[in-house]
């Protein structure tokens, strides 16, 4: 296997010192890979994408939904998760009118988030401003953290 | 349009600008999805820019070269943790050479739900007349 890769049909025999330079490219290239995976999270595949973060009280989930009106997304709760629904229409223009570009997409979209802990269901809020979707949802008292002192 | 079906919504990542210049500012350029159409009398550019306020917004026309260019204001989640990022925020920047003599005085931008919806409205070229030859 070896001796096949280092010699080349049409360059003749190739140094195996290169061969190992190629290989350990690879591998640099691969862990690269993984790092840049690993750090931008797990890919969903789902639209819309979402960052979620977490402060001592409320867990945030926020989406960017250019197009959407307040009224359009349908957000409903459980007791730990979050749905994400609706449709991005995109008005029609007027039938004269010539498309050079057609970049923007229209379309349905759901996404259901899980989120660590369990929150309140009743106190939840959202707002929609400038196309980003921000979900504020109360932490329930039983995924707070709590201080203890030690006695 | 014919076909009435809505299809779901694909995910799309983000293009990230690939330009020579470097920003002065560190931190990612995305390009704007965009769409454009023209009409007889003008230009439309609707672009998305989701988290641009209106103010934020530059727009700039100069000779055929239209830059449009948004800031993002990163949300205020300084005393928050991130438990799982899949989208990042930067700036939005986009060029577009136009091929059409466009009236400067007329421009109209307005920033609605995070997109932009920009009409350049074309110089009225002089209406065509028709010349009759006359025999003689």
């Amino acid at each position: 296997m070896i001796m096949r890769s280092m010699f080349d049909p049409l360059r003749g025999w190739r140094s195996p010192f290169g061969e190992a330079e190629r290989m350990r490219r690879q591998l640099r290239h691969f862990s690269d890979e993984l790092e840049k995976g690993l750090t931008r999270g797990r890919w969903s595949g789902v639209f819309p994408l979402i960052n979620v973060t977490e402060d001592s009280d409320n867990y945030f989930v926020r989406a960017e939904l250019p197009g959407l009106a307040t009224e359009e997304p349908d957000i409903s709760v459980t007791a730990n998760g979050l749905a994400i629904a609706g449709e991005r229409n995109l008005p029609d223009e007027s039938r004269e009118a010539k498309y050079h570009r057609k970049e923007r997409e229209s379309g349905r979209f759901s996404r259901m988030v899980t989120l660590p802990g369990h929150i309140d269901p009743s106190k939840t809020e959202a707002k929609l401003t400038d196309g980003v979707l921000t979900v504020t949802l109360p932490k329930a008292a039983s995924s707070k953290p709590r201080q203890i002192k030690v006695s | 349009m014919s076909d009435t079906e809505t299809k779901d919504l694909q995910v799309k990542e983000k293009q990230e600008l690939s330009d020579s210049a470097e920003q002065i500012k560190p931190g990612p350029v995305f390009v704007p999805a965009a769409d454009i159409f023209e009409t007889d009398s003008n230009i439309t550019l609707l672009a998305d820019m989701p988290g641009v306020k209106p103010e934020n917004l530059d727009i700039d026309l100069r000779e055929d070269t239209l830059t449009m260019s948004g800031d993002v204001e990163p949300p205020d989640d300084s005393g928050e943790s991130d438990l799982l990022r899949e989208y990042r925020t930067g700036r939005y920047y986009r060029q577009f050479t136009l091929s059409e003599v466009i009236d400067q005085s007329k421009i109209d931008a307005r920033m609605n739900d995070g997109v932009l919806r920009l009409i350049l409205p074309k110089v009225e070229k002089a209406t065509p007349r028709k010349i009759t030859v006359k025999v003689g």
